[in-house]
């Protein structure tokens, strides 16, 4: 009577004026990992992109709320200053510090069709949890 | 919401009561239609922002309040430094000095009409629009700094713009105490060339005309008749604006203990006015608040540029520019003394009435043009500021129609390509770089704007001075 595993997966999540991002998976790093794959499908198809450029990130908070706002602020910035969109990403979490590979491609408005600009992580139903079942959750609200 | 919650103080104005941790009542700007739609969020939010420390009189929500980030959107809130206040990120917006400009053509519909294909294609070419796009303009050290502390007169030294333009702009195009030092590396690397450029979302570039004149006496000082064409822009200041946001926002909420403020909400992170930390943020964001009318002066110039391509010897001036994410320190009477209180708009417009000293002397007897952008599609309007505005909500009206559905609820509901073939059969035409972006702003998608308007004018927020239908967007 074994369930499935529980495959990692994202979701967005209804805010009035902007868009809720939302990873669900079995470790917190896939967790996070799911959660900026929902913020870039908030700017475009995910399949329209290629994961042909790498960009290292790393950052740290006090605890893993604040950590999940500084990893999305960390890719907001990487996307308005680079010019890209990632599609992937590959998270190691220690403690209070993150490091990443996001994979992605440089922006192509006729390609991408990017409907918004992500302006920020709001702290805004920002939560990070674990669930029951053991599955971790990381989720905000962001600003577009 | 459930409207007995409140008390009604008149057809327009509901109180909650000033209860537990609340210093102050809180006020929403409604009618009882509005106030029932109107998200709860906005009464949670709006009692929680009447519980920090130092504020005066009531907080605020204007008629287009809806759920924000710890203050609702439309919220407005003074705080005393003498009394403790504090600032707040979250009470300012991540859009620093997000705002609306509109500029006179001297054209009327029956000129513009032969030539609206080639303005729009003119305009779409000049003004950088949408994700990724960047300006023409690099920053380098000493320009940013220029721009940082200088704003729209900056901007003018560099050639965008013509000296009149200055005086029809808040706090004559140059933000006073800005402090360079405190934006962020991260910051002026995210502007650093995105100078006149619209961004996506809900900014655009907007032609219009104007359809319907309500105060014709006002009108004929702002240079409005039916029929005339402007432009609008709206749009704030961009990455750089955006990184400071988020930058002080988390720094806030991380220090509000260290600062004794116990926070109902984490997002109401906020600093004492008078600690390192709150005039940190001060000096960073009013060099947002230059970066983004030094931006608005760019494209404007871009603006100028494309329309001269079309109607060569053509004239823009500016009719006004305000913002409506900001905190400004003003003077306002409380209990019968004048006080110096860091006012705090989240998405409310500014709007000093007849007599104001800060007004050109223009508008001294009409009060300040009040300029409220619509959503793509729909009616944009041009109202006044009141005397009684100081009284009602520290001289602040709204400033847009807000969403009335998400935005992947919109993506469901409409195809971009079918809004924009329906409004061009309006005559309504569209430029944009992402049709999933118009699907997102669909007309339909936003609150009916002339309602929040009708309230607004009925609260005597600002009165209503004219009425502008689009002709042209170009959408981020």
């Amino acid at each position: 009577m074994n369930s499935q595993p529980l495959l990692p997966r994202w979701e967005h999540f209804e805010h009035e004026a902007d868009i809720g991002i939302r990873g669900i998976a079995p470790t917190l790093e896939q967790a996070f990992e799911q959660a900026a794959i929902a913020m870039t499908a908030a700017v475009t198809n995910l399949d329209l992109v290629s994961p042909s450029k790498v960009i290292s990130i790393s950052c740290e908070a006090s605890d893993n709320d604040m950590l999940l706002a500084s990893w999305i602020n960390e890719l907001v910035y990487e996307m308005s200053t680079q010019g890209v969109l990632f599609n992937r990403f590959e998270v190691i979490i220690d403690e209070d510090t993150l490091s990443a590979i996001a994979y992605g491609e440089a922006v192509d408005p006729q390609k991408h069709q990017p409907a918004v600009e992500i302006k920020g992580a709001t702290l805004t139903e920002l939560r990070v949890y674990q669930q029951a079942d053991g599955t971790w959750v990381a989720q905000c609200v962001v600003d577009v | 919401m459930d409207t007995r919650q409140f008390i009604q103080r008149d057809e327009t104005c509901w109180e909650i009561k000033a209860t537990g941790r609340m210093r102050v009542p809180a006020v929403i700007y409604a009618d009882a239609q509005l106030l029932e739609a109107m998200d709860r969020k906005v009464y949670e939010q709006l009692a929680n922002v009447a519980t920090l420390p130092g504020i005066v009189d009531a907080a605020y929500a204007m008629p287009d309040a809806h759920w924000g980030y710890g203050f609702p959107i439309g919220g407005v809130a003074a705080f005393d430094p003498d009394q403790g206040g504090v600032v707040s990120a979250g009470g300012v917006g991540f859009d620093i000095s997000c705002g609306v400009r509109t500029l006179q053509t001297g054209l009327t519909m029956d000129q513009l009409q032969t030539h609206k294909q080639a303005l729009a294609d003119a305009l779409y070419r000049t003004v950088p629009a949408g994700v990724g796009s960047r300006g023409r303009i690099h920053l380098n050290h000493d320009s940013m700094h220029g721009m940082l502390t200088g704003g729209a007169q900056w901007a003018l030294e560099q050639g965008f713009g013509e000296e009149q333009d200055l005086e029809r702009i808040e706090e004559r195009g140059c933000m006073a105490g800005a402090e360079a030092r405190y934006v962020s590396p991260k910051a002026r690397e995210r502007q650093k060339d995105e100078m006149g450029t619209l961004g996506s979302g809900n900014h655009y570039l907007e032609v219009q005309r104007v359809a319907k004149i309500f105060d014709h006496e006002v009108a004929k000082v702002f240079g409005l008749r039916v029929d005339d064409v402007v432009i609008s822009i709206h749009c704030g200041s961009r990455g750089l604006g955006h990184q400071i946001g988020s930058e002080f926002l988390t720094d806030m909420a991380m220090a509000a203990a260290k600062y004794q403020i116990s926070l109902p909400d984490r997002e109401l992170a906020c600093a004492p006015l008078n600690s390192p930390l709150g005039k940190q943020y001060l000096g960073a964001m009013r060099a947002a608040i230059n970066c983004a009318l030094a931006n608005r002066q760019i494209i404007t110039h871009l603006t100028r540029q494309a329309a001269e391509t079309v109607f060569p010897g053509i004239h823009l001036g500016l009719l006004y520019d305000v913002s409506h994410n900001t905190c400004k320190v003003e003077q306002h009477m409380i209990d019968g003394q004048k006080k110096s209180l860091y006012v705090h708009r989240k998405g409310a417009t500014r709007a000093f009435g007849p007599g104001h000293p800060d007004l050109p002397e223009q508008f001294s007897e009409t009060g300040q043009p009040v300029l409220i952008g619509g959503s793509m599609g729909t009616s944009s309007y041009v109202l006044c500021g009141t005397k009684d505005g100081e009284q009602r909500s520290f001289s602040s009206a709204c400033h847009g129609a807000g969403r009335a559905m998400s935005r992947s609820q919109a993506t469901k509901r409409w195809q971009g390509r079918t809004l924009v073939d329906e409004l061009a059969a309006r005559g309504i035409i569209i430029r944009s770089p992402s049709m999933r972006g118009v699907a997102e702003e669909a007309p339909l998608a936003y609150k009916d704007v002339s309602v929040v308007v009708d309230v607004a004018d009925r609260a005597g927020l600002a009165r209503k001075v004219a009425k502008l239908e689009p002709v042209i967007c170009i959408k981020g």
